[in-house]
């Protein structure tokens, strides 16, 4: 399975005096079993470019090809797209209405045309995933459950559709630690368990740095730089001109910087800039 | 203190340097539920028995997680909800008193996490206006007000535009205004950065620290560790109860405490700890990127 897109254009309000180019010429391809993680300044168009990636937007020009099925092209059924690619959106508790939490998580695959006696599984194997027990959670209401829980019953709801593409804009913000953590730990067992393609959007330079095997960037509309997610990270001036930052602990560079500090390292994890302050202070390598 | 409180009901601004004292504050959710016919009822203890001042001027900030009843301690400190026992004390008011509710909550302002929640106006410069409006506050004086606060937060440019379209930090920034036109002594913050984008969070924060800096007690409730490093006082709390207070230097020297109750440090705590690990005599006040850049750079 893989994901290509190829020089996608898309305009907002086209034609009338407000129109706002959101997407200018945006490609990059996924291999199966990757974790790409999506940053970008908000406004930047990150949310528009995964909108086209499970039909929700269609581009003014360029294609999108998933697993050798063209989504972008004329007559494809939605149904097809959705079966493929999932997504989650931000704040996704937001969208839970159902009575039970069972019912709420059977409303996708319902829709999809499962059957009914498959249903029942489907849903028990999808809160599994998110690592909550059916027995326990079943039968509840969504709202009585903790914003943790609700957000993973919201994602295991998408699940249930058992898509190829996983897509999560912002799985984690606004959650507490602990809760953050349980929700990148449910990232990876997916991961793990399903062998798909994740993608998702983060603000958390530290997750994005854990997470992800491949980093796009992007910034007023374009890929400003797609690759490995240490190469990406070691650029800290391209990073840093579009407002973004690296890891919080190699932002620690850029202060330093500010103030006639320069440490030459493109470190990125703790233990890494550990070491080059350390050098700097003891009057080793790594500085000017 | 019976001086005091005659004082505070008839509504008289009395000096003292306890802007908040909580005694004994115990809360309780209860959950009323009719089920198969079966009257029943849950209660849930949110709070319990928690104590503490607060003194004029401070930046305090509280931590804990989901479910460790910092925000129900938030609501509780405007009279947004009531304590089940104990009580609270603003300025000297008991919040319990229907009769001083709104000189309560004038004292003690309050921002909430979601932007999108707080503002009710379709014109900025409205929905700033709203609660000195409520106030009954003189027309001139109420443009002043409006004016000064939506300088101090940095948006004037924006003070007739729509609030539907503008940022999430900015939005806030909107919230943070309206709160600052009632003229409060001391404005408690709900997660208010939770919701936004780095920026947007990097913005509020610098707010919240000039507040600070003009005298203004904050109370910020966060479950941001590098967020309460800049605070003078960090309270973390846990199941209900306190479960450290100090300066940040001392409460993030705890961190068994803190592991257990899934706390992570802030990184540049965490650094600096490494660092004296090495060797390097960094100093123990060292909680805030700022600090530890300070420091790093006197090796120049």
């Amino acid at each position: 399975m893989s994901i290509q897109v190829e020089n996608i254009f898309h305009t907002y309000n086209k034609g009338n005096p407000d129109e706002k180019v959101a997407l200018r010429d945006v490609s990059f391809n996924i291999e199966d079993g990757e974790i790409l993680g999506v940053i970008g300044h908000t406004g930047s168009g990150k949310s528009t470019m995964l909108q086209h990636l499970n039909g929700l937007l269609k581009p003014d020009s360029g294609r999108i090809v998933i697993s050798g099925t063209e989504i972008t092209a004329q007559g494809i059924k939605l149904t097809e797209i959705r079966k493929r690619v999932g997504l989650v959106f931000q704040y996704p508790e937001y969208q839970l209405f159902e009575e039970t939490v069972a019912k709420d998580i059977a409303f996708g695959p319902k829709n999809l045309g499962v059957k009914a006696e498959e249903i029942e599984k489907t849903v028990r194997e999808s809160l599994e995933m998110v690592g909550l027990s059916y027995d326990e959670l079943s039968e509840r209401s969504p709202f009585e459950l903790s914003g943790g829980q609700k957000r993973r019953v919201a994602i295991a709801g998408v699940i249930a559709m058992k898509p190829d593409v996983l897509i999560l804009d912002e799985p984690t913000s606004g959650l507490d630690p602990f809760a953050h953590r349980e929700v990148l730990n449910m990232i990876r067992k997916i991961h793990r368990e399903s062998s798909g393609i994740i993608i998702f959007v983060s603000h958390n330079m530290r997750d994005i740095a854990a997470m992800s095997d491949k980093v796009l960037v992007m910034d007023r509309g374009s890929v400003l730089a797609f690759g490995k997610v240490d190469e990406i990270f070691k650029q800290r001036k391209m990073l840093r001109n579009v407002g973004l930052s690296t890891t919080p602990a190699a932002a620690l560079f850029d202060k330093l910087e500010d103030r006639g500090v320069k440490i030459r390292s493109d470190a990125v994890h703790i233990d890494e800039v550990e070491e080059a302050i350390y050098n700097y202070m003891t009057g080793g390598e790594n500085f000017d | 203190m019976v001086l005091i409180e005659k004082a505070c009901l008839c509504g008289y601004n009395v000096d003292m340097t306890e802007i908040v004292e909580i005694e004994n504050l115990v809360f309780e959710y209860i959950r009323e539920e009719n089920y198969e016919g079966e009257h029943q009822q849950q209660v849930e203890k949110a709070i319990d028995d928690v104590s503490f001042d607060v003194e004029k001027g401070t930046f305090l900030a509280i931590i804990g997680k989901n479910g460790s009843g910092k925000s129900t301690l938030a609501k509780n400190l405007n009279g947004l909800l009531l304590p089940t026992d104990g009580r609270i004390l603003i300025a000297g008011m008991d919040t319990r008193d229907d009769e001083l509710v709104w000189k309560v909550r004038q004292t003690a302002g309050m921002v909430f996490q979601n932007p999108d929640n707080q503002l009710v106006s379709s014109i900025v410069e409205d929905d700033i206006a709203f609660g000195p409006e409520n106030l009954g506050v003189p027309r001139d004086e109420i443009r002043r007000r409006v004016d000064e606060s939506i300088e101090a937060v940095g948006m004037t440019e924006y003070l007739l535009g729509a609030p539907h379209q503008l940022s999430g930090g900015q939005k806030q920034r909107i919230a943070i205004a309206g709160v600052l036109a009632m003229r409060p002594d001391c404005i408690i913050f709900d997660e208010p950065t939770a919701m936004l984008d780095p920026q947007g969070r990097a913005d509020v924060m610098d707010i919240i620290k000039t507040l600070s800096d003009e005298g203004i007690t904050i109370i910020l409730i966060t479950h941001f560790m590098e967020e309460a490093a800049e605070a003078d006082r960090v309270i973390i709390m846990d199941d209900g109860k306190i479960l450290l207070d100090g300066r940040p230097s001392v409460v993030f020297k705890e961190e068994e405490i803190l592991q257990n109750a899934n706390m992570e440090i802030p990184m540049a705590v965490d650094m600096a700890k490494r660092l004296r690990k090495r060797g390097i005599p960094v100093p123990d006040f060292v909680t805030t990127e700022e600090e530890l850049v300070d420091f790093i750079c006197r090796y120049k």
